[in-house]
């Protein structure tokens, strides 16, 4: 990326941000961004970069967005005034509505503001925080939700983000502007949710910074088994989300848990691509100062005594990081932040997780205590994972036919294929012990 | 902005009048849409008749085409309406939240066109 699309990659959010609110439409703030940022590529290098580059891209934005909308609004006048017509001569009511929608009463907004011209303020408001909620509502759908943020908050290419969700670049521009016209459509605000709402949509809002994270994980399209341009793409976000939000630990605590999984990374892949599990990784080459900035942010987010998922993943992830081997790993503390975790998400995958800690620190009789009180419970038959995690447990104890038909449980479950025929190996072997 | 909430509704006889159940259930509606006639945001509401007494139209290639019955066989029915006017979708889901139905069945919330005398 050269230093131009770095500037304008970084005033994006802000300008769509603050065209979204003032025109109260996302589809027109977005392509008045894009306009404006295709006028900075014409006229930047010949007169330079602008003292107050956001500043320019918004206002700019803004006398776009305004042609856009009084367009729109003179053709939804035609329209309203051949509905009426119509409607009169069947008798019925005409369809207004679309005509005021456009609403211009937003153009008293740039004669009277300084903030356009305001260059210095970056990111430490309302505008941002508006659109990533807009854009992280629950009333959109989930993968919906990550692509509109990418493109509306990121400001990354529809074909990026195509290739990321590996679908065709048209079907991801439908789904986009389908998103962009549900949140004008359906009313969902533009504005940051009060205090009563503001812990349930922040959540969301997470969710989606992490899902981009995990998508940088997941889209192995290519060779290469991360996307490091996703992974990097969410832990800007979940900085700048600390920076507007510094009394949101959680927000904190998302920061620590992907700074300290991504300080992993380089260790994550063997020469030849494959994937190297935690305790086999050459700890040499992770990142050491990412891993020292992820501990720093969690243990700071857990002084404030508000704790939550986020920032007890980081603190387990910080147990693995800062242990100097596989073998010096602080499993008793690790069991402890399982056992806080499952209180937040008691999750087939947390609590196989915690049950292994625990076998870990303790041996592997109390983590199967764990599994089999569950299991006793009936809470263990839809999950594979469980099964598995306890068909482990019993084989470190020796009792293979038991463990074979744990392995059993987890196979009739159901398993995606590649996991189907690891477990039917250790099936056979436990059968064998 | 007015939003319609359809309510869907699990399949199965509505309680009879006279009985405690039905009394409990009047009583826990009646608290919702008071709530909203209260607040200002209620336009209209009400049940339906059961999903037997529904005919679905279709108009095709200039025909009109009748089928007995709802448009879609689910286990759930649409079984009433509640048409809000508030000021973003938001307030109409915090609304369509304290409806009883909520918690036995489904709604969707559908923002309404407007329409106005020309």
């Amino acid at each position: 990326m050269n230093e131009l699309d770095a500037v304008l990659r970084e005033h994006w959010w802000s300008a769509v941000g603050a065209i979204a609110r003032r025109s109260g439409d996302l589809e027109v703030a977005e392509d008045a961004v894009q306009e404006a940022c295709a006028a900075a590529i014409a006229q930047w290098p010949r007169d330079g970069i602008p003292p107050s580059p956001r500043g320019w891209l918004i206002t700019t934005a803004w006398h776009k967005a305004v042609d856009a909308m009084r367009r729109e609004s003179v053709r939804a006048e035609r329209e309203a005034a051949a509905a009426r017509e119509l409607a009169g001569l069947a008798g019925l009511a005409g369809p207004e509505g679309l005509a005021g929608m456009a609403g211009l009463a937003g153009m008293a907004w740039l004669a009277g503001s300084g903030s356009a011209a305001d260059g210095h303020r970056y990111l430490t408001g309302d505008d941002e925080l508006a659109l990533i909620f807009a854009c992280c509502h629950p009333a959109l759908d989930p993968a919906a939700r990550v692509a509109l943020t990418l493109r509306s908050v990121c400001g990354l290419p529809v074909s990026e983000i195509a290739a990321a969700f590996v679908v065709a670049e048209p079907t991801m521009a439908q789904r986009l502007v389908r998103a962009k016209r549900k949140i004008r459509r359906a009313g969902i605000p533009l504005t940051v949710p009060g205090p009563d709402a503001m812990a349930g949509r922040l959540d969301a809002v997470l969710r989606v910074v992490y899902l981009v994270y995990t998508q940088g994980h997941r889209a192995a399209s290519g060779a290469a088994l991360i996307r490091t341009d996703l992974c990097d793409q969410a832990i800007t976000l979940a900085s700048q989300l600390v920076a507007i939000l510094p009394a949101e630990p959680e927000a904190a605590g998302l920061l620590a848990l992907l700074l300290l999984t991504d300080a992993r990374a380089p260790a994550r892949t063997g020469d030849d691509g494959t994937l190297v599990l935690l305790a086999d990784q050459d700890r040499t080459r992770w990142k050491q100062d990412q891993i020292a900035a992820g501990e720093e942010l969690v243990e700071a987010a857990l002084r404030s005594g508000r704790p939550g998922p986020y920032q007890l993943q980081a603190a387990i992830a910080a147990c693995h990081s800062t242990a100097p081997s596989a073998d010096a790993t602080d499993w008793l503390e690790i069991a402890a932040l399982y056992r806080e975790l499952v209180r937040y998400e008691p999750t087939p995958v947390v609590l196989a997780n915690q049950a292994v800690a625990i076998a870990m620190a303790e041996g592997p009789r109390a983590g199967l205590a764990i599994l089999d009180r569950l299991a006793g419970e009936g809470k263990l038959d839809r999950w594979p994972q469980l099964h598995i995690a306890r068909a482990e447990l019993l084989r470190q104890l020796g009792r293979g036919a038991d463990a074979a038909a744990a392995y059993k449980l987890a196979l009739a479950a159901g398993l995606p294929r590649a996991e189907e025929d690891f477990i039917s190996s250790r099936l056979a072997s436990a059968t064998v012990d | 902005m007015k939003y319609l909430f359809l309510l869907y509704g699990a399949d199965g006889p509505l309680p009879e009048p006279g009985t405690s159940e039905y009394a409990a259930m009047v009583k826990e509606w009646g608290a919702a849409t008071g709530a909203m006639a209260d607040a200002g945001v209620l336009v209209d509401c009400a049940p339906l008749q059961p999903p037997s007494t529904s005919t679905t139209l279709r108009f095709r290639d200039g025909e009109v085409l009748l089928t007995d019955g709802p448009a879609a066989e689910i286990k759930e029915h649409f079984g009433g309406f509640t048409l809000v006017e508030c000021g973003d979708l938001d307030e109409a889901l915090k609304w369509a939240a304290t409806l009883p139905v909520a918690a036995s069945g489904s709604i969707e919330i559908r923002p309404v066109v407007q329409v106005a005398r020309g």
